[in-house]
């Protein structure tokens, strides 16, 4: 654990901006140079839906993970946005090439069906998540003011992994999985606080 | 001991014959006609002139939960089956019953080629040049009493070719049914090809219904049963979601699937920036078929 940590101090977070946009990267690749199958819009979609889940949900196992002794929290933050940036590339692609800008479908789909309606609020909630990650909003804002607004974390992260569980004809294997990952993850949240234990070297 | 052919299905129109077929009608219609005329002549067949999806688009991007709930998986998983010999169970209200060996289901059909609109109800379209008989050929050589209103249909059941039937929640066998009037309808086929290939295994082989007017999962492959019946059959995504797939499955730009919008359709296979088109009642068949639903509510018999 010790070693473990001892690494994770050593390692910069742009290494993990970087390895977290390689998907992305070949995401894109593939979409342009085929790869992504007959139907390229809707793998493109889907992708970027369940990597933006996957950081959301790392993201999401910082704190548990102290628990245990390990403190990856400097990235946190890296996580986080990397998540954000995934949805906010799926959310374009659901816009600009699944719906075709077709503003009225847009429009009439975000009030009207349930699982786009989860979806977008998961999305919303992220925004201000977004905008206040930089330093400087957390000394404007104050630490504690900061941590309650970051709180939206929750919500959001769960409503992204049941609009998930509700797309598509059957459930899936997998996004029943993020889900039961994520309620996991929260629940570890409502056990009550150790005293973090010292340890000697 | 029935006649079997060792012909191909791929030998009953020959590539060249019918590309030349198409060039023939093709020249001889300029020749005779204006080409507005001849565009009016290709309209009132059966076929769509737009463009066929390539062969690779149609064999790789299929819903056959029977071989995985991927779009891709059906095409790798499906080549295990065994589709030879294959026979077909006709039953019900009809004059002459029994098993029928697949050579004898095809004897005395014309195979031809249909081109049609395919829409799914998950809102993507192709187009599909179709190799296939008219059901009602079928249905005339075994004979439909009069007391038949429906038929029904049922997919193979044969958990250890099809891995997606062993265990899970769906209930197998998949099946399908229409109205006998929609089943007699000369746009409703049993396709038996794709192109001028076999049709292959991940598209339904060796039969498979083909509705071009409603939403793709009416069209039930790799079929061993059909039974001619007086009360509506059960239909296998309808016994899974009432609210949301019915009976008739008309597509229909008017009603939307609970989750969905049926507004609009993604053709597949126009890349990243194909976007959307209309879609339209009865997937623009509505000029052969809207009759039949005359007098119905079709936001009530969806």
């Amino acid at each position: 654990m010790d070693r473990l940590n001892a690494l994770a101090r050593k390692l910069p977070t742009w290494v993990v901006y970087l390895s977290g946009a390689v998907p992305f990267g070949l995401l894109v690749y593939s979409a342009f140079f085929g790869g992504l199958g007959a139907d390229p819009v809707k793998t493109l979609e889907l992708e970027l839906g369940e990597w933006g889940l996957r950081f959301l949900i790392a993201s999401l196992a910082i704190t548990p993970l102290m628990r245990v002794g390990l403190r990856l929290l400097k990235f946190r933050r890296a996580l986080g946005l990397l998540g954000f940036g995934y949805i906010l590339m799926h959310f374009t692609t659901w816009i600009v090439l699944d719906l075709g800008l077709r503003w009225g479908q847009i429009g009439a789909e975000l009030v009207k069906r349930p699982f786009i309606i989860v979806g977008f609020a998961a999305f919303v909630l992220l925004v201000p998540l977004a905008m206040t990650s930089w330093n400087g909003a957390i000394r404007r804002m104050g630490a504690a003011g900061w941590k309650k607004l970051h709180k939206l974390a929750y919500p959001a992260i769960f409503l992204g992994a049941v609009h998930f569980v509700m797309i598509g004809k059957v459930y899936s294997v997998d996004s029943i999985l993020y889900l039961a990952l994520t309620l996991a993850l929260l629940g570890l949240r409502l056990l009550p606080a150790r005293r973090p234990q010292r340890r000697t070297a | 001991m029935p006649f079997k052919s060792d012909l191909r299905w791929s030998e009953v129109t020959p590539k060249s014959l019918f590309f030349n077929r198409r060039q023939i009608m093709a020249g001889a219609a300029g020749a005779l006609v204006s080409p507005i005329l001849a565009g009016r002549a290709a309209a009132a067949g059966f076929s769509t002139d737009e463009a066929p999806n390539t062969l690779e688009e149609i064999s790789t991007y299929n819903n056959y939960y029977e071989f995985g709930y991927s779009k891709e998986e059906p095409s790798t998983k499906a080549q295990a089956l065994t589709i030879d010999p294959w026979s077909v169970e006709i039953g019900g209200m009809v004059d002459k019953p029994g098993t029928y060996d697949l050579s004898d289901v095809l004897a005395g059909m014309t195979i031809e080629e249909r081109i049609y609109r395919f829409r799914c109800v998950e809102a993507w379209s192709m187009v599909i040049p179709w190799q296939g008989f008219e059901l009602s050929g079928l249905l005339n050589k075994v004979g439909v009493q009069p007391s038949a209103k429906f038929v029904a249909f049922e997919t193979l059941y044969r958990p250890e070719e099809m891995p997606g039937q062993q265990g899970g929640s769906f209930p197998y066998p998949y099946v399908e049914g229409v109205r006998l009037d929609e089943a007699m309808n000369p746009l409703t086929i049993l396709a038996t090809g794709l192109y001028d290939e076999e049709l292959p295994k991940q598209n339904g082989a060796p039969l498979r219904l083909v509705v071009p007017w409603k939403y793709g999962f009416k069209s039930i492959k790799a079929i061993v049963k059909i039974t001619l019946t007086d009360v509506m059959p059960p239909t296998t995504w309808n016994i899974l979601a009432a609210n949301e797939y019915g009976f008739y499955a008309n597509v229909n730009p008017g009603v939307d699937h609970p989750r969905w919008s049926q507004a609009s359709e993604r053709p597949i296979g126009g890349g990243l920036f194909a976007g959307r088109k209309d879609t339209v009642l009865f997937n623009g068949y509505g000029e052969q078929v809207a009759s039949l639903y005359a007098g119905q509510d079709l936001t009530v018999d969806y």
